[in-house]
């Protein structure tokens, strides 16, 4: 962090910020993509496309449009030097990227602005699956395990849910309160319900299990 | 240095409060001795006093020095928990400061009956809600003055009216920080009982604060001291004064004045101006609040599509300081709860950016700022999947 440049990311953020990379200047059907990815929405107040195009397996070109903060636009951007480098990816690899592996390109980030920011590798495994479903094909590299997004201004999964009823947010609130589920858009408060209490019917029904035992 | 848009958050310190702190850096006695170092402080201290009451039209008996303004609000709030328990009833609004929304939520915690008065989407609040949650046992209503983030004043006068047919004994608060300064504050010909004034808003240094309460003498048994201690301000408020705070508050309310009659228009020229060029030069914008009675220096202005922190950023790397009500610039990824209770729609407050002139800026610099705005926003438009 540089305080004389006034500048409160790293340097590799304001380099990405200022002069962001593979921007999408020209219209969707123009640009013809192989696949598309979209994740986030405006009211989360970050939101992300990713378009790729795929050549033997390899993803040689990739550009992008994204709706967010300084951080937001700079880990876009540096994905999508990452994904296109050396002639492209291999869709394989694209897939496993980490929110880690593109905070290593942009330096760090403060905490806080990981969850929000860092929607890229989500998009771009949107984009590799919606590339599969338009060739009729199976994903072969998807995880199993992949949990679904309950709330998207979070990024909170079933999955994430479920260890939170696991370590004694047995009802809405106290998830709430830990994971700040549905406190911005509110948009997946009667879903994020919904399944809490399957959780809570699932681990707690006749008090079988006590997470303090 | 930057062009400094942010004048709600905090003012530049006055030339004449500046020199008044230099001037006085060596009187270091405690004004509380008796001995002639400690006088000497004293008297200058009653004068520092004086230029603050005849500037806020207050009576020098009704002005308690605090911290700062959130501390003048904690101390009205919790006096609440030792009222009884049939006058533990509070109105306050859902776009108050923090110093008075989390005061009033520790104090729901702790039992105090709490409503929330909503606001319409220009800011100003429901009349009628006021008038439904009122009741003889209301016991405090606290009500701010003027909006930190959208500049907005509260009809403070028809607010008083309301509360004086429905709720006779209740007391009426208002946080009055982004008033002071701002626009002429009348304190003895106001309708409320006590208000919050914060320094640094109106040119004195951080660290000092006042707590106005009409008829002092007579109130003060209403209200419980925060911090008890030495017989500081009548024994209500302890801690030995922040000396230099007090002295630069006096000269810099010595100072508004005489100049505050023209700051006000010229301020709002400025304002104006701004607006009008922001209208002319860039579409699709909202300007919050735009249609209520708001202090002269106040611009807030939602840009759609794009996102507040991404604005800030860039103004600021062209030598502009401004403040966005998004969460991402907040660290705790909540929009600002002000933006939510006038449109509901969290999108229109990430998009916010606050510009708040004061007396440092000039109309010159609004040219070069609606350059480099129109020129950012299409950047970031560009970049943006939302724009059309």
């Amino acid at each position: 962090m540089n305080n004389d440049s006034g500048w409160v990311y790293t340097e590799q953020v304001k380099q990405h910020f200022l002069n962001p990379k593979n921007i999408l200047t020209i219209s969707e059907e123009e640009y013809k993509p192989d696949g598309v990815g979209i994740v986030g929405s405006p009211a989360c107040g970050d939101m992300m496309m990713i378009f790729i195009k795929v050549k033997d397996e390899r993803i040689y070109d990739m550009k992008w449009k994204t709706y967010g903060c300084a951080s937001a636009i700079a880990s876009t951007s540096a994905l999508s030097e990452m994904v296109t480098k050396n002639g492209g990816m291999h869709i394989k690899e694209a897939y496993k990227i980490t929110p880690e592996d593109i905070i290593k390109e942009l330096g760090q980030l403060p905490s806080h602005k990981i969850h929000c920011s860092v929607l890229g590798d989500k998009a771009l495994r949107a984009a590799i699956e919606d590339y599969f479903k338009r060739r009729n094909e199976q994903n072969p590299y998807r995880e199993k395990t992949s949990s679904p997004i309950v709330c998207e201004c979070f990024q909170i999964t079933e999955e994430d849910i479920k260890m939170e009823v696991l370590e004694g947010a047995t009802n809405f609130e106290t998830l709430q309160e830990r994971t700040k589920i549905g406190t911005n858009c509110g948009k997946c408060i009667p879903k994020a319900k919904e399944v809490i209490n399957k959780f809570v019917e699932q681990y707690y029904k006749d008090k079988v299990y006590n997470p303090k035992s | 240095m930057n062009v400094y848009l942010d004048n709600n958050a905090t003012t530049p310190i006055h030339p004449k409060a500046k020199s008044a702190i230099i001037e006085f850096l060596d009187f270091f006695g405690n004004p509380s001795s008796m001995h002639s170092d400690g006088r000497i402080v004293k008297e200058k201290l009653v004068i520092a006093k004086q230029q603050i009451a005849d500037f806020l039209n207050a009576s020098l008996d009704d002005i308690i020095f605090t911290s700062c303004g959130s501390e003048s609000n904690n101390t009205i709030l919790k006096s609440m928990l030792f009222w009884p328990k049939e006058k533990q009833n509070l109105v306050t609004t859902n776009i108050e400061h923090p110093a008075n929304l989390e005061t009033a939520k520790f104090l729901e915690k702790n039992g105090i009956k709490v409503s929330y008065i909503e606001v319409n989407d220009d800011g100003i609040i429901d009349l009628n809600q006021l008038e439904k949650s009122l009741t003889k046992d209301t016991g405090l209503v606290s009500i701010m003055y003027a909006n930190n983030e959208i500049g907005t004043i509260q009809p403070i006068d028809k607010i008083a009216k309301i509360v004086k047919e429905k709720a006779p004994n209740a007391i009426f608060h208002t946080d009055a920080v982004q008033a002071a300064g701002k626009i002429k504050l009348d304190l003895k010909n106001s309708p409320f009982d006590t208000a919050s004034i914060s320094g640094h808003k109106l040119y004195a240094p951080k660290g000092i604060g006042i707590l106005y309460i009409r008829d002092f003498d007579k109130k003060r048994k209403s209200f419980t001291p925060l911090i008890h201690g030495g017989h500081q301000e009548k024994g209500f408020r302890a801690g030995t004064e922040n000396t230099i705070g007090i002295i630069a508050l006096g000269a810099a309310c010595e100072a508004l004045q005489s100049e505050i009659d023209v700051e006000i228009e010229r301020i709002k020229k400025i304002r104006d101006y701004f607006e009008n060029k922001v209208i002319e030069n860039i579409k699709d914008i909202i300007i919050n609040g735009k249609n209520s009675e708001r202090v002269p220096g106040t611009s807030n202005i939602t840009f759609k599509y794009v996102e507040g922190e991404s604005i800030l950023l860039k103004l600021d790397l062209n030598g502009f300081s401004v403040s966005t009500g998004s969460a991402c610039s907040t660290g705790s990824l909540e929009p600002s709860h002000v933006l939510m209770a006038l449109h509901k729609k969290p999108e229109i407050a990430h998009g916010s950016i606050r510009f708040s002139f004061g007396r440092e800026n000039r109309i010159e610099q609004v040219d070069k700022l609606i350059e480099i705005l129109v020129k950012e926003i299409d950047i970031l438009r560009k970049i943006s999947p939302l724009s059309k």
